[in-house]
């Protein structure tokens, strides 16, 4: 008996339920995001990822949805842990479409991730809209994943722009032709350490360090006493996060401070700054804003507000603008139907406005206009060196480490 | 052979069959799960041929799994693709050759560190190379659909428990079975217990190196990291523990249930993923001991049926 009334009990709620979804399916537009809460790229999507895709929910959702051809839709957030890996990346990308059938998702955080889910999204014909992702292989991406769009930029092109600040600065006569080169020992260092090395040598450049480093190793000191014996005028490091924080750290202990100080990944989070204050200076890393537009000024005031932390000055805003970009190609064609909108995102003369400026894609969906290399100034990230972007600032030389 | 083996094959090869159905039921989320499973299926079946009877607990399946999805990733576009598989048996046979050589003299906890440790050694020699030579990522785009894995899977998996049901039958698996319970008496017996023990580890490397050349195509972005990630081997040695290791089925009926509650977990609690499934873990150990055999077996003499 005690059985019987518990089922019926079940039994309405779920009768409750399916016609309180009912009523709501007409003004609710669900998203579905997967990225890492877990593993080794938590950290990264819980500065670059989950907070910008939050703020944009919100933001949407506080200005009264998506406006659709019949009335307006809030959106609904609906968000899986991928645990890094690839394996539940994908699986999580058939969840949100097949089980929980969301209208459009998020696309995954980093490279691997976006690759791993990206024939899940292209076969359901979800658009792709990537902010985290920085490839070379767009053109091979886009002809099989006609879906996938490129936000970030291309690796090729950041390693070019960073040999390229070299070059001009030695061209005004500030440094010398002697440049330290490490990188970590991981796809991404060691194809970004090959390219600019190339850049380098084809200019005149002379490598008088050279080495590079297992992810995830401990011991840095090595590293910078070799550089800093070599005596550089540029020390050039392709690194992750922990390596980023370890090698400047490690210049400081050692007093190594080279004319240029150039660090990768995470050189552009808040905490980078936190952590090193008026010693990060000076310091170059990948990314980079323009710190002096509004829009961009909007949307930091607006993330830290909401996170509690500001936005890094790299993927964050890329991140974001993915959010802009597809809500603007769906209140474009006023639907909910991802065939409608995918045609209009495939479309390249269409262009949206985004905290990153106007964005376009060009036929193989690569955004050919963003930031390459920055710099902290005033506790800034500005950007140093961009492809199409207006407020580029001067670099400076850094000056030692106090 | 018995009648009994006779239908038990049988119904093996019909229960295969009905499987290998499944793509043309659903090609969405319901295969993505079985594609899972499927994996785990070869990598817990594979792994207990060797660590059930012998008691040795292998970390290793990171490595040789990481090696095929590798050898994917440099082979995909200069040779056939049907040969890819096999030549990731070849490579993951023989590094486990080498390795079993130099440690399966080792014991107990020795062993297991030391085949922890194989992944990350692994990875690291790849890294190197790849720094050496200026490789980097390797994009593995091909037609190859979830559809055509899955099925590799399941050929893979049929193999593995074809193979798995003659080593049983064989002197090499009841010399197994010796060392397992003694390893002295083994050596008294006769048995050269090394060559036993190397011959099986290499069967089960063999077949983790296969699966990874037949995912790599899943993956689509190989790297280190994630080719050689060390939680697919805790992942494998726990699925096959809860199934229980003593009989050739029992790490599937550990695969089945664990990538539901995982599934599960994931889709409900998606920000209290390890957490569950460490309780999970400790449920199981205290409830479940000797896995899903072992209650089958508990069952059975307490109701008294069966001869076992």
């Amino acid at each position: 008996m005690k059985r019987r009334s518990l089922m019926t009990t079940v039994a309405a709620l779920a009768v409750m339920m399916g016609s309180l979804g009912a009523a709501s399916a007409q003004d609710v537009l669900k998203f579905g995001a997967a990225a890492p809460k877990t593993g080794p790229l938590a950290g990264g999507a819980d500065v670059t990822h989950w907070p910008a895709v939050r703020l944009w929910v919100e933001q949407t959702n506080a200005a009264g949805g998506l406006q659709l051809a019949d009335g307006p839709a809030l959106i609904e957030l609906i968000e899986y842990d991928d645990q890094t890996n690839p394996q539940q990346a994908i699986q999580a990308a058939q969840r949100m479409a097949t089980q929980d059938r969301v209208d459009f998702m998020v696309a995954p955080y980093s490279t691997g991730l976006n690759l791993a889910a990206a024939p899940i999204f292209s076969q359901l014909g979800y658009p792709q809209i990537t902010g985290s992702n920085v490839t070379n292989q767009q053109p091979e991406l886009s002809a099989q994943f006609p879906g996938m769009f490129f936000v970030l930029g291309r690796t090729s092109v950041m390693a070019e722009d960073t040999a390229q600040v070299l070059v001009d600065l030695r061209e005004s006569g500030d440094i010398g032709n002697r440049v330290a080169l490490v990188n970590v020992a991981d796809a991404f260092g060691i194809e970004m350490a090959g390219i600019s090395r190339a850049v380098l040598e084809e200019n005149g450049f002379e490598i008088v360090y050279q080495t590079s480093y297992p992810l995830g190793t401990q011991d840095i000191a090595p590293i910078i006493d070799g550089a800093k014996a070599a005596n550089p005028d540029a020390f050039i490091a392709w690194s992750y996060p922990g390596d980023t924080f370890a090698l400047t750290d490690q210049a400081i202990v050692q007093d190594f401070s080279p004319s240029v100080f150039f660090t990768a990944v995470a050189t552009a989070f808040p905490s980078y700054y936190g952590r090193f204050g008026q010693q990060a200076e000076g310091v170059m890393g990948m990314g980079g804003v323009n710190p002096d537009d509004p829009a961009f000024q909007a949307f930091a005031s607006a993330h830290e507000e909401l996170s509690g932390q500001g936005p890094d000055f790299w993927a964050s805003a890329s991140t974001y603008a993915t959010l802009e970009i597809l809500g603007q190609a769906i209140e474009a064609t006023g639907s909910r139907d991802r065939a409608v909108v995918m045609e209009y995102l495939q479309d390249s003369s269409n262009s949206y406005e985004t905290v990153l400026g106007p964005v376009q894609f060009n036929d193989m969906n690569d955004n050919e206009r963003y930031w390459t290399v920055g710099q902290w100034q005033d506790g800034v990230f500005r950007g140093v060196a961009a492809r199409g972007r207006d407020g580029v600032s001067d670099v400076v030389l850094k000056d030692g480490w106090d | 052979m018995s009648t009994r083996d006779i239908r038990n094959l049988i119904l093996s090869a019909l229960a295969f069959g009905v499987v290998a159905l499944l793509p043309f039921y659903d090609t969405g989320y319901i295969l993505s799960i079985a594609t899972t499973m499927a994996m785990f299926t070869v990598l817990a079946t594979s792994w207990a041929l060797f660590s059930g009877p012998t008691h040795y607990i292998s970390l290793a399946t990171a490595a040789f799994f990481g090696l095929g999805t590798f050898v994917t990733g440099y082979g995909f576009q200069t040779m056939p693709y049907w040969s890819l598989p096999l030549i990731a048996a070849v490579l993951g046979a023989g590094l486990a050759g080498l390795v079993g050589m130099v440690t399966l003299r080792l014991s107990g906890v020795y062993f297991v560190i030391f085949t922890l440790g194989l992944a990350e050694l692994v990875r690291q020699l790849v890294t190197w190379v790849q720094n050496r030579t200026g490789q980097r990522g390797m994009y593995v785009l091909t037609s190859i659909t979830e559809s055509h894995i899955y099925w590799q899977l399941l050929g893979m998996a049929a193999l593995v428990f074809l193979v798995g049901w003659l080593i049983g039958r064989s002197r090499l698996g009841f010399a197994l079975r010796i060392i397992g319970n003694d390893e002295t008496v083994a050596k008294h017996s006769g048995i050269n217990t090394a060559l036993a023990k190397v011959l099986l580890f290499m069967v089960s490397g063999a077949a983790a190196a296969t699966v990874g050349a037949m995912l790599a195509p899943r993956y689509i972005y190989i790297e280190p990291s994630t080719a050689f990630a060390p939680l697919l081997s805790f992942q494998v040695v726990i699925m096959a523990l809860l199934g229980g290791t003593g009989r050739l089925w029992g790490p599937l009926a550990g695969v089945i249930p664990f990538t539901l509650l995982w599934e599960f977990i994931s889709r409900h609690a998606p920000n209290q993923t390890l957490l569950l499934l460490g309780l999970a873990f400790l449920l199981i150990v205290y409830v479940l001991p000797g896995g899903v055999v072992g209650l089958q077996a508990r069952l059975k003499r307490r109701f008294g049926q069966g001869g076992h």
